[in-house]
């Protein structure tokens, strides 16, 4: 599998990461040798199973959906870079 | 009064017990230790002094009465990835920032609860992700080991490289750690201390900076077998908050540990002598099928078939999952915000400033596997393979009580050595990632020291909550290999410049 440059940004878009074109094409190189690497996994047979969903066979505990927890704006935003009354701020997002 | 650093932390406990000394003066020691020897060795990111002399104050208050708990009054150090209550974590990455908790990640609690002192914060590789401790935004930890007639720095492993330095520095008793791919044993290994990543399911992942959820846990970093024992034996337990946390009471694993290997049927995989294994570490392996053999133990041959196809599984599956949990880092809610044109913008330049080059590419290469058209091709297919994997195991554990293999595939390296090409340092991980991939209990013992002096780990991959198994075997290695310590501390000499 060979990433090209196209691809690199077009995954970066998708993470939400600017990429210069400096490090896109570093990233090429790195990206197509790890993918490449990974390539071998087709010489193993999967073809009757079925993928891991946890490695522990338990159930999913399940509890009644009540509140247990809450009232705490404060510290809900206390790390936020911006904050007015409680709400997070951010840059405008609907016109 | 003798140097209370070098103590073991079951010696420091039973010392504190028959009140040979206070708690107080036990911290106060590290307290100096750290100051004297972490400008060298970078092994912690913050010191809590105060935070420490007064849980110190409180342990005394509790051994003067007779109520002293499980470590009542013994100093560790705690990796940053765990969130702790009004103090700064970080991950050691730039995008946390100052982040600064309002809660106490479970196993944290668990340790605070059982009387335990805090020293401090310790570093790690960013997010988690690496094997040497390079990429942490606080710079490279130094490992306390060097090469014979060498003073290159070399690396003290990673992710948990700074809970490895500091606990073969003696810049704590014990350590927390975590354990993704192979965390908690590779530093452990490369620096002759006792590490063991316990059964997905044991620890409770609340409040532990996410990574690969599927493959986290923590464990203890410690100087002995007995060490890890009690300390696993206070993280460990049941926690509502985790819903993947196992409901099944906590044994006494130093107990368990005291028991011997006698009758013990232990596994050789034959996958695992990987080309390429250097002379030395194959010496070492079969040594812990000699020490195992005398101790009254059988060796048996078995097979892993799928055991190569560990690492490029881990790499398609540990990605996908970290970019879904690094998603949440967006300069809203918490940590670093980097302003943008628009919302989009924010974001992504956030993201690109806040987050090192390896976490990135992590990122990146996680984005790619589980985007439109290619989620089959990679990310299901390793989930097959997982499956694989662990029946691999499954068959195994008709034949064996426990698999001895080594922990890594050569001794520690230098700054640099590894940093330039992603894949040679992905191949740190060769032997300890399937453990992962399985969800089983591992750990990693000293066993002896390479041709350059520096220490060799061996380890022990048990059934699921088997920790018990694994405690007994590593037991008889330690007995065996006895303690490695570093020659000499020269970290404390010229640790004020740099």
């Amino acid at each position: 599998m060979q990433v090209d440059e196209a691809t690199v940004q077009r995954i970066a878009r998708l993470a939400r990461i600017t990429v210069t074109p400096d490090e896109a094409k570093a990233l090429e190189k790195e990206l197509s040798g790890i993918l490449n690497w990974v390539e071998q996994l087709s010489e193993v047979d999967t073809s009757n199973v079925e993928p891991m969903t946890r490695v522990v066979p338990i159930a999913l505990p399940k509890r009644r959906d009540e509140i247990t927890d809450g009232e705490i704006p404060d510290q809900v935003t206390k790390n936020a870079p911006q904050t007015e009354d409680h709400f997070f701020v951010v840059p405008k997002v609907v016109e | 009064m003798t140097d209370l650093t070098k103590l073991t932390l079951t010696e420091a406990r039973d010392g504190l017990k028959k009140k040979t000394f206070t708690a107080t003066e036990l911290t106060d020691a590290f307290i100096a230790a750290i100051e004297a020897g972490n400008g060298a060795l970078n092994a912690y990111v913050l010191t809590t002094p105060d935070h420490a002399r007064a849980q110190a104050k409180a342990a005394d208050a509790r051994l003067a009465k007779g109520e002293a708990r499980a470590l009542e009054g013994i100093p560790l150090g705690h990796k940053d990835l765990f969130c702790t209550n009004g103090v700064r974590t970080t991950a050691c990455s730039k995008i946390l920032g100052n982040f600064i908790p309002t809660y106490e990640s479970t196993v944290g609690a668990n340790l605070w609860n059982a009387g335990a002192v805090m020293l401090g914060k310790l570093n790690n590789d960013e997010f988690a992700m690496g094997s040497s401790n390079e990429t942490s935004a606080f710079g490279p930890v130094v490992s306390p080991w060097r090469r014979n007639g060498s003073d290159a720095k070399l690396v003290p492993g990673g992710s948990s490289g700074g809970s490895s330095s500091a606990v073969a520095a003696d810049l704590c008793l014990g350590a927390t750690a975590t354990d993704t791919g192979g965390s908690i044993r590779q530093p452990a290994a490369l620096t002759g201390t006792v590490g063991i990543k316990p059964t997905y399911g044991r620890c409770s992942r609340w409040g532990i900076v996410a990574f690969a959820s599927s493959l986290d846990q923590a464990g203890p970093i410690a100087k002995t077998v007995e060490d890890t024992a009690v300390m696993l034996g206070a993280m460990a337990g049941y926690d509502p908050k985790d819903s993947t946390c196992v409901d099944a009471p906590v044994p006494d694993y130093a107990a368990q540990m005291r028991q011997g290997v006698k009758g013990l049927r232990v596994g050789v995989p034959k996958e695992y002598r990987v080309e390429g294994m250097s002379k030395e570490i194959e010496a070492l392996w079969q040594q812990g099928i000699e020490w195992l053999k005398a101790a009254g133990a059988t060796i048996h041959e078995i097979s892993l078939p799928h055991t190569k196809y560990a690492l490029p599984a881990y790499y398609i599956v540990a990605p996908a999952e970290a970019s879904s949990n690094l998603a949440r880092y967006d300069g809203v809610r918490y940590g670093l915000r980097v302003p943008g044109k628009d919302i989009t913008d924010m974001y992504s330049q956030t993201r690109a400033a806040g987050f090192g080059k390896e976490v990135r590419r992590r990122v990146l290469i996680g984005t790619y596997v589980l985007s439109a058209g290619y989620y089959d091709a990679y990310y299901l297919k390793a989930q097959k393979v997982r499956t694989l994997i662990k029946r691999d195991f499954d068959e195994a554990w008709n034949k064996v009580d426990v698999v001895l293999t080594p922990t890594t595939p050569s001794p520690a390296f230098a700054f640099g050595e590894k940093t330039g090409d992603p894949l040679a340092m992905y191949l740190e991980d060769i032997f300890t990632v399937t453990v992962n991939m399985a969800g089983l209990p591992g750990m990693s013992v000293p066993a002896g020291l390479s041709s350059e002096g520096t220490p060799l780990g061996l380890q022990f991959i048990g059934k699921p909550f088997d920790e018990g198994t694994l405690f007994r075997a590593g037991k008889v290695i330690e007995d065996a290999a006895g303690r490695i310590t570093p020659p000499q501390k020269w970290w404390l000499s010229t640790s004020k410049g740099r």
